[in-house]
């Protein structure tokens, strides 16, 4: 079957440029045929590369390593869950994922746009198809997920187990589906400047994918977030790493023309700047496709080789040079139709919230390329840590999430001091009840935790009231109850409400960040069973030593050879609160160096977190046991001199009693944090608000309202 | 390689041929530059529509006075017969 994908690879390439071809050929001699059968060139790539991407899926499924992908991350004791999901773990893998999801939405977007915007389609079409292209012509020169090994290797190396966690499953085609989207505004963006059609209606027409490129992109950080927190035994949810930031940035640009197309739809203003932010969302999103694959940068996400890093830079390369030329080149067309009538406006409070997104990215792009920029001008690799990142990114934020609840009680085009004072007394007392409260509550250190506090308060009685008032008003004109006319309300205006539902759980999610950042107690030490130590409020015992074994091939677990952990009583004031089962799974490796007994476990050992969540915070734990005890290596050493490889597991068997028999002392890692809980649940409420304001509106409630106001513009010009 | 996957590239290149090649053995269609245009006033229509239920919605809720509210629908209401007249010419 690896034929066939290669087959698929070569056709897709063919595919693409000829796509790329027909489409620019149609749009610049005026032959309509030529567009479309390029557009349905993407439809057929979508195809071609869905058959490619099963193949591959296929053989992960039925354990065929003769595929060196296979072979290099799964295995047979990788559970058939995980060995689904090992597709995208492999350099080749996720290429293959990313043109398959970038055919999948381009197809999605090319069809809904095939009555409309025939110019700038086609040219969105060939962009598209290029970067299909791109991303074919890796796999079929660089890293194709097609190559083979004869004979078959028995066994495969297995997926890293740092990986084998349900949110692994997601993470990844969220993330790529985020960066996939975001090239789909850039694609629409470059062409209506390659057609000069620079109006409203490119954004119309592509603003739903890059309000899905932003969900999709948040969620899918929000759940690498939640598995390093989860997973990774260092207690963290962010740490400023490479790859995280790489996805935060196309993020931040992308808020920031999600709010600014606005600006462009209602007013024909800010065409150059939502132009520049489309560009530089899309390229943003190719750099941090880049910043995994070419292993430019250290992180704990790069899984690259070099190999990839020229074409990367090239691509880059044309896409910054590009955007300059299209953009200064069509400088004359891009003027604003208006100006701003009022600083005093929702225009304005845009615009500030884009300067300060923008300013986040910024700071993020330096701190993040700092060690390459330092490289290149001292010739020393330098980096900056998260106490850089916090120091500029806190402050930034802070703004951020006020501005948020400025916005939507400020009218648009302009805004009377008098009303927006009114509409401001209630945040700002609750505002000021709120630091009153912390303060009264002996909460004073951590001033910048104290202020998102505060904010957080101003974003939720300002928006609280705008859903009261229009909930208010809508009563008022339909004669509902007010829970009817609350949904009608945000059933009819959909963007709107949607909007400020995704301020409210952004704010949910700083105030989780703040306090867990600011007010977290943590303790690293050793201890053996039967001792304690406190951890903020908490009393934690270190109970007994745990040790299971789990058979080679048991595909049940997640494929650990041997996993050694603790039970930990937590208590607070004398009372039980929780028993915590911490461990550290070892794995398999398929080095023969380590002998028949120590290659079951010589893998990379991977810590089991135990926690205890909960609303108000989290106890959370990790354990590292210490099996290089003299005791338990002479077991392996023993084991690798006289069992044969079938017999090996008797010995991890002993070494698993003799853990529990004579337990070593494990050095401890215990986090107690207030309101982690509020960050996942701040994203549930921004995924449920982005739902609604992404979800069209029915079309006959379109039409309905459409004939409304066409009869209402006629009675006004009836009127004149 | 195996004679199933050259059946398998074979039957997967006539789709794509097929699938891609539909509009050029069609009837020739030129390029009607009048419906760009309405596109284009059609876009601007829904987004003027939208602004009139945004300035409408601004007013029920508060944020705007009676008279900033009179003077922006009105400005907004000729803004859209622009529009519309320009549709139906």
């Amino acid at each position: 079957m690896a034929d066939l994908g290669r087959g698929c690879l070569l056709l897709a390439l063919a595919v693409c440029v000829y796509g790329i071809g027909a489409s620019l050929y149609g749009v610049r001699s005026g032959r309509l045929e030529f567009s479309e059968s390029g557009r349905r060139a993407v439809y057929a790539l979508a195809g071609i590369l869905t058959v490619a991407f099963a193949v591959l899926e296929v053989a992960f499924l039925r354990n065929d390593f003769a595929f060196n992908t296979v072979a290099d991350t799964s295995s047979r004791t990788t559970p058939a869950f995980y060995r689904a999901a090992a597709v995208w773990s492999s350099q080749e893998g996720s290429l293959l994922l990313w043109a398959w999801l970038l055919s999948l939405w381009a197809s999605l977007a090319l069809f809904l746009t095939r009555r409309r915007m025939r110019e700038v389609a086609a040219y969105a079409t060939a962009i598209l198809l290029g970067f299909g292209g791109f991303f074919v012509s890796l796999m079929v020169f660089y890293a194709t997920p097609f190559q083979t090994t004869s004979p078959a290797p028995a066994e495969g190396a297995g997926l890293d187990p740092l990986l084998r966690f349900p949110t692994m499953m997601i993470h990844p085609p969220m993330l790529y589906s985020g960066y996939t989207l975001c090239t789909i505004p850039l694609a629409f963006g470059m062409g209506a400047l390659l057609a000069r059609r620079v109006d409203a209606e490119w954004i119309r027409a592509t603003r739903r994918f890059a309000f899905a490129a932003w969900l999709f992109l948040g969620m899918g950080i929000l759940l690498g977030a939640r598995w390093s927190y989860s997973e990774l035994g260092w207690g963290g949810y962010w740490g400023w790493d490479a790859v995280e930031n790489a996805s935060l940035m196309p993020w931040l640009t992308g808020t920031a023309f999600l709010h600014s197309l606005m600006i462009q739809e209602k007013r024909g203003m800010l065409k150059v700047w939502n132009v520049s932010l489309v560009l530089a969302t899309g390229t943003l999103a190719i750099m941090g496709t880049f910043l995994v694959r070419s292993g430019i940068l250290n992180s704990i996400h790069a899984f690259g080789g070099a190999t990839l890093g020229v074409p990367f830079v090239v691509l880059i390369g044309v896409l910054i040079a590009g955007s300059i030329y299209l953009v200064v080149s069509r400088r004359d067309m891009l003027r604003s139709e208006h100006r701003l009538d009022s600083l005093l406006s929702r225009e304005s409070i845009f615009l500030a919230n884009n300067l300060v997104l923008v300013g986040l990215c910024f700071v993020i792009f330096w701190g993040t390329y700092f060690p390459l920029i330092s490289e290149a001008v001292t010739g020393r690799e330098a980096s900056v840590g998260p106490p850089w990142f916090d120091r500029y990114t806190v402050p930034l934020a802070l703004v951020l999430v006020l501005l948020s609840g400025i916005g939507p009680v400020i009218a648009w085009r302009r805004a009377t001091l008098a009303n927006a004072r009114r509409h401001f007394l209630a945040p700002t007392a609750l505002a000021l009840l709120t630091l009153l409260a912390l303060l009264a509550a002996g909460v004073q250190e951590k001033p910048l935790a104290i202020a998102m506090f505060c904010c957080g308060a101003f974003v939720f009685a300002s928006i609280g009231g705008e859903f009261f008032r229009g909930a208010r008003a809508r009563r008022a004109m339909a004669h509902e109850a007010l829970p009817v006319a609350l949904a009608a309300l945000v059933r009819r205006n959909r963007r709107r409400y949607g909007g400020y539902i995704v301020h409210v759980g952004m704010a949910v999610l700083f105030i989780g960040v703040a306090a867990s950042s600011s007010f977290q107690h943590a303790s690293e030490l050793g201890l053996s069973p039967g001792q304690s130590t406190r951890v903020g409020a908490y009393s934690i015992r270190y109970v007994r030593p745990t040790a299971t074994i789990t058979p080679r091939y048991d595909a049940a677990h997640t494929g650990s050879t041997l996993s050694l952990g603790a039970v930990l009583d937590v208590t607070k004031r004398g009372h039980h609160v929780a028993t915590l089962l911490p461990s550290e799974g070892y794995y398999a490796s398929e080095e023969a160096s380590q002998g028949t007994v120590g290659s079951l476990i010589g893998g990379q050992p991977v810590s089991h977190v135990s926690m205890d969540a909960g609303i108000s915070r989290d106890v959370w734990t990790a354990i590292e046991p210490d099996i290089e005890t003299p005791t338990l290596q002479r077991i392996v050493s023993v084991g690798n001199r006289t069992l044969p490889p079938e017999d090996a597991v008797v010995a991890i068997g002993y070494l698993a009693r003799s853990y529990l028999q004579h337990p070593p002392p494990a050095q401890f890692h215990f986090i107690v944090s207030p309101l982690v809980m509020w960050i996942w649940i701040g994203g549930l409420i921004v995924f449920g608000g982005g739902l609604i304001a992404i979800w069209p509106a029915p079309s006959v409630v379109r039409r309905r309202v459409s004939m409304r106001l066409r009869a209402r513009a006629a009675h006004g010009l009836a009127r004149a | 390689m195996s004679v199933l996957a050259l059946v398998l590239i074979v039957a997967l290149l006539a789709a794509v041929v097929f699938v891609v090649s539909a509009p050029l053995r069609a009837a020739h269609r030129p390029v009607d530059a009048q419906s760009a245009e309405r596109d284009r006033l059609e876009a601007a229509r829904e987004a003027k529509y939208r602004e009139i239920r945004d300035a409408e919605l601004d007013f029920r809720t508060g944020k705007l006075s009676r008279e900033d509210y009179e003077a922006v629908d009105g400005a907004l209401r000729a803004e859209a017969l622009e529009i519309l007249n320009r549709l139906e010419d």
